[in-house]
């Protein structure tokens, strides 16, 4: 059957055709059990895309490790390694150094392997964080890679301190005396900044190019990188499978989570956001977590946006490199 | 490394509950969860991947002419594909 | 060749370590084992040991970091007490049953509360259901020796399992004694490069720490036991070759003045050292008394324990720690399910002594063996006031 459908470019649409450009090579294989329409399983994918066979990967316990390696199944290609909860970062950091005193005593073959650590948010922003701060502290060549569905969605969505404001959840829902998470999500891409690492950024598979530059940026680095990449969970969220990919471009068109980088303490937007922002409304509406909201709460978030959205715009304008 | 892929006894369970076929979760067949299944028409397919790059199971593989199809065996029928196929390619029909 | 030479026992310890030349190395300090970690970090920093050593923000990174290390296969070495050990506690069993051969130095210390810094052995014994070899050591020596041995042991193709090795805090750890320090081509010929069962690594992909569900979780959890029980036969194997290339003798429990005993003490760990000379004394006045040092804590060596008290009358069992609102002391409760079946078994009591560091003196064992047989109840707090 011949397409009908009218002949485009590739080289002057290469933004539309750099999909089918991506290396066809899985090392997140099918099979696994993640929900239908997981957005953090589709990070995962990608990210894998972008880092390639040099890669050992360290799991924090959750979603990600239940649903590929339910014994003797794996969905992983990759080597990859699970020890507990809370230490995802250390676990990552034994491996870093485990190959690299291996490779430099010539007992493993003289290649540069890459560790990638991955943990969700609970992982990463609550029970991980004093890992994760000692390994960047320490400066381990080590990229992680923080998958944030904004709650412990493995135990059954209770809340985690990268819950947003006013999301319903099973340890903080919604009720006549509460508007479910009473507290504004914790910005853990500044905390990572704030250990002076070479790179940090956001990014999202809404925006599969732009996330995959940047783990293949974090991993050319030798050095302690951090992603924090929002991952729309329907199941979680409340929301329709379907839309998985649309929430998170809505989450970066409000302006609820822009994709920057800071590179040597500099900031910049990677993808451009709306000039207004879109209402948040648009985000929030789609999202069954949200539905008990009054006007007056999303106004609450709005203004909040707006107020991050401007400290990051202006970190942006005037933040200065270290290495200058 | 040798391993039995259902282990039975206790003998047969790998040290330390290793695994060594990378990718065998490939046995394990997702379609079953599916209720609807993406159809794609080709007549309106540009090619352009976008049901490949956003896939969560990536059962979305590519043919010799460069069209696109779903693993059945895998695809849980999220309807990601067909909602972010721009030309509109791609619908979702209920399973029988 | 080796040399005798005078060292705190931490150091010597940390001394051993190198020269079974770990990978990496990964602590965080606590007293009182925080010797052997500052003074391996010393060597490395001097340029005798090449290896990674990561200064972790805890204990429950530091066992992580090993576990991670392990993983690629490299020889991980940690150390650690009390507090510190329970912190890591989650990570322990886990490294376990991924059969990653760590090897942990602890220099007992009593668990809080209230919070003490000094020796009983209250700390390890939270850990002895987690899947580890457990050595205990009875005085510097034997702990420089266990040291190298451990790593044999731990990484022996049959076991591929983690073990600890017990040094008494302060007690031990904190002593300078005259010890011979293996040389280094010595041990290079007792102990090869570890040859793991499988190492993280792209040219040979490996998925470690899956999930167990109910229809396995049963026959891994039987295949852990196994190689516990297994491991014996290794242990065994590689004392006799130390023997035969250094000279020292390792058994599971070791026999003093046991031949003729009526009453006999069982002991753990640096206390033995000072029951010996109780033993003397006694038998130099003509009391039939004797002592059993138990070397081996994991896997139990449950046949030697009954042969070793064949025709004694009384057995105290000396316990420092107390499972609390249960049996007594966790020694003298293994003891006792080891003899349970046996026709003939000694009356067994249970002394719960040297809790948080308090001094047990050679007359303190006198006087236990004095009192043997009319101990009440199945355990007591030796010279508790009140």
């Amino acid at each position: 059957m011949m397409s009908t459908a009218k002949p485009i470019s590739i080289v002057e649409n290469f933004e539309i055709y750099a999909p089918k450009l991506v290396d066809k090579e899985e090392f997140f294989c099918s099979g696994h059990r993640a929900c239908q329409g997981c957005g953090e399983a589709l990070a995962i994918r990608l990210m894998c895309k972008a880092l390639g066979k040099d890669t050992v990967i360290a799991n924090a316990t959750g979603c990600m490790e239940v649903i590929a390696t339910p014994y003797p199944a794996t969905a992983w290609t990759l080597p990859w390694i699970h020890v507990a909860f809370p230490c995802a970062a250390a676990v990552g950091a034994g491996v870093e150094a485990g190959l690299k005193v291996l490779r430099r005593k010539g007992v493993n073959p003289d290649r540069y392997i890459k560790t990638v650590t991955i943990g969700g948010d609970g992982g990463t922003v609550d029970i991980g964080l004093q890992a994760l701060s000692g390994a960047m502290e320490r400066g381990h060549d080590m990229l992680y890679v923080c998958f944030d569905n904004e709650a412990y969605m493995n135990t059954g969505i209770q809340r985690s301190s990268a819950t947003p404001f006013g999301a319903s959840t099973t340890t903080a829902p919604a009720g006549k005396a509460s508007i479910g998470n009473k507290t504004w999500k914790k910005n853990v891409p500044e905390i990572m900044v704030a250990h002076n690492i070479p790179y940090v950024a956001t990014a999202s598979p809404s925006y599969p190019i732009d996330f995959m530059n940047k783990v293949k940026k974090a991993r050319a680095i030798q050095g302690p990188t951090y992603i924090h990449c929002l991952s729309v969970c329907p199941t979680g969220w409340r929301a329709k499978s379907e839309e998985c990919i649309k929430l998170g471009r809505l989450a970066v068109e409000t302006g609820v989570f822009p994709l920057y980088e800071v590179e040597n303490g500099v900031y910049r937007l990677t993808v451009e956001t709306p000039d207004p922002l879109r209402p948040v409304t648009d985000y929030i509406k789609a999202q069954g977590r949200f539905r008990h909201l009054t006007p007056d709460e999303i106004r609450t978030i709005q203004r909040r946006v707006n107020l991050e959205y401007r400290k990051l715009m202006n970190k942006v304008e005037h933040s200065l490199s270290w290495t200058e | 490394m040798a391993q039995k892929k259902w282990p039975e006894t206790w003998q047969e369970v790998t040290p330390g509950c290793m695994i060594f076929e990378g990718g065998n979760s490939r046995e394990y067949h997702t379609g079953s969860w599916r209720a609807q299944r993406p159809v794609w028409d080709n007549a309106k397919c540009i090619k352009c991947g976008i049901c490949y790059i956003f896939c969560p199971e990536a059962c979305v593989k590519e043919d010799a002419q460069g069209y696109f199809a779903a693993d059945l065996d895998y695809c849980k029928g999220c309807g990601i594909c067909a909602h972010e196929c721009w030309p509109g390619a791609i619908t979702m029909v209920e399973e029988g | 060749m080796s040399k005798r030479i005078g060292m705190e026992i931490a150091l010597a310890t940390a001394e051993a370590v190198a020269l079974c030349r770990p990978d990496v190395i990964a602590a965080y300090p606590i007293t009182p084992n925080t010797h052997i970690p500052e003074h391996l970090s010393d060597i490395v920093a001097e340029g005798r040991l090449d290896a990674e050593f990561i200064c972790v923000e805890s204990e429950h990174s530091a066992m992580s970091a090993c576990a991670g290390a392990s993983g690629t296969g490299a020889r991980a070495f940690t150390a650690t007490s009390s507090q510190g050990l329970l912190y890591m506690y989650e990570v322990l069993g886990i490294v376990s049953s991924m059969r990653l051969p760590v090897v942990m130095a602890i220099g007992n210390r009593a668990i809080s509360g209230p919070i003490n810094i000094w020796n009983d052995h209250s700390d390890i014994m939270t850990m002895r259901d987690l899947g580890w070899l457990s050595l205990f050591a009875a005085n510097g020596q034997e702990a420089v020796d266990m040291m190298i041995q451990s790593f044999k042991i731990a990484e022996d193709a049959a076991v591929q399992l983690p073990i600890n090795v017990n040094l008494d805090g302060f007690q031990l750890t904190h002593m300078v004694e005259a010890l011979f320090l293996p040389d280094e081509k010595e041990v290079d010929r007792f102990l090869p490069r570890r040859k793991p069962y499988a190492a993280l690594h792209p040219d040979h992909p490996v998925t470690m720490g899956a999930l167990g569900m109910p229809d396995i979780f049963t026959e891994a959890t039987k295949a852990r036991d196994q190689a516990l029980v297994d491991s014996r036969t290794v242990i065994l194997k590689v004392w006799k070759e130390w023997e035969k290339q250094f000279g020292r003798r390792y058994e599971p429990i070791e026999a003093y003045k046991t031949k003729g005993a009526d009453v006999v003490m069982l002991t753990m760990g640096s206390m033995g050292e000072t029951a010996e000379i109780a033993v003397d004394e006694l038998r130099r006045d003509g009391v039939p008394v004797g002592l059993l040092k138990l070397k081996l804590w994991r896997p139990f060596p449950f046949e030697e324990m009954k042969k070793a008290v064949r025709g004694v009358k009384t057995l105290i069992v000396t316990d420092r720690c107390c499972s609390l609102g249960g049996p007594g002391g966790p020694l003298a409760a293994e003891v006792r399910s080891a003899l349970y079946a046996e026709a003939a078994r000694p009356a067994i009591e249970n002394a719960l002594i040297g809790l948080g560091g308090r001094d047990v003196t050679v007359d303190d064992f006198k006087q236990m063996f004095r009192q043997a047989g009319k101990s009440k109840g199945i355990y007591e707090f030796y010279g508790v006031r009140g």
